[in-house]
């Protein structure tokens, strides 16, 4: 599933529309944890956190993520933001919440693990 | 005889200084990624980077992350100021954490820190002295 797909599948709007909506997504995972997010998280993963300072970019860039999903309508920072565009990642907001947003792509074959 | 070092890099990490965290293991696996090396070694290099320029971040009192590439592997020395860990073993379990309220808010102290290091590197040492400081060193191996 490319992130433009999953854009559709959870009616998310994308905060970063500069960038480009092709990438693969492999997997997918909620936590808002960065260590633990650190120690499980993966590449070409969608994942899904309420967190949306600096760190969460950082730790999305470094483990090669395919895209940040916010649930519940929720913002990300303009400083945050401007580093995910630095950086070519891909933050998403979604107005379904968290659980919502992974059963959909579960169902549409995201697995958990890629 | 001196083996050869193809980089070296150091980076100051303040102390609580949570809005450029992350610079040092970004720029890290930048200069990693241009000397060519890829895959498994640079996730897990990146992996343990940012873990333990956090780590400086969240619980020292200021210290520095030391970077030299040889040939045959990549090591990662971080020292710091203080304030030293009363008890390693204790530090070094899952789930352990005494990160404070402002690191918690953020979404760190998970207690996944020293053993997410101990996991992605090939060789791990922890010392550590109340009252003057932690050194960690890594190392990756490279073939």
């Amino acid at each position: 599933m490319k992130v433009s797909e999953l854009c559709e599948l959870i009616q998310a709007e994308n905060l970063t529309p500069s960038l480009e909506e092709d990438r693969e997504i492999t997997c997918g995972y909620a936590c808002d944890l960065l260590s633990w997010v650190m120690a499980h998280g993966d590449e070409g993963m969608a994942w899904v956190t309420v967190q949306t300072h600096m760190n969460v970019v950082a730790v999305a860039v470094l483990s090669e993520m395919a895209c940040i999903v916010l649930p519940e309508g929720i913002r990300m920072e303009a400083e945050s933001l401007q580093k995910a565009n630095d950086e070519g990642m891909a933050v998403l907001t979604s107005p379904l919440t968290a659980y919502e947003i992974c059963g959909r792509m579960m169902a549409h074959g995201v697995a958990a693990h890629s | 005889m001196a083996m050869m070092e193809l980089m070296k890099a150091v980076y100051p990490v303040e102390a609580a200084d949570y809005t450029s965290a992350g610079s040092a293991s970004a720029d890290i696996k930048r200069r990693l990624k241009k000397l060519g090396i890829t895959g498994d070694v640079l996730r897990r290099v990146a992996v343990a980077s940012y873990e333990v320029e956090l780590n400086l971040v969240i619980h020292s009192l200021g210290g520095e992350l030391d970077l030299v590439v040889y040939p045959e592997y990549v090591q990662l020395v971080s020292s710091d100021r203080g304030p030293g860990i009363p008890d390693l073993s204790l530090a070094m379990r899952e789930g352990w954490s005494t990160a404070n309220d402002e690191a918690r808010s953020l979404g760190f102290g998970a207690g996944m820190g020293l053993p997410n290091m101990k996991r992605n590197a090939d060789e791990f040492d922890i010392q550590s002295t109340v009252g003057v400081g932690t050194n960690i060193t890594m190392r990756f191996r490279l073939a």
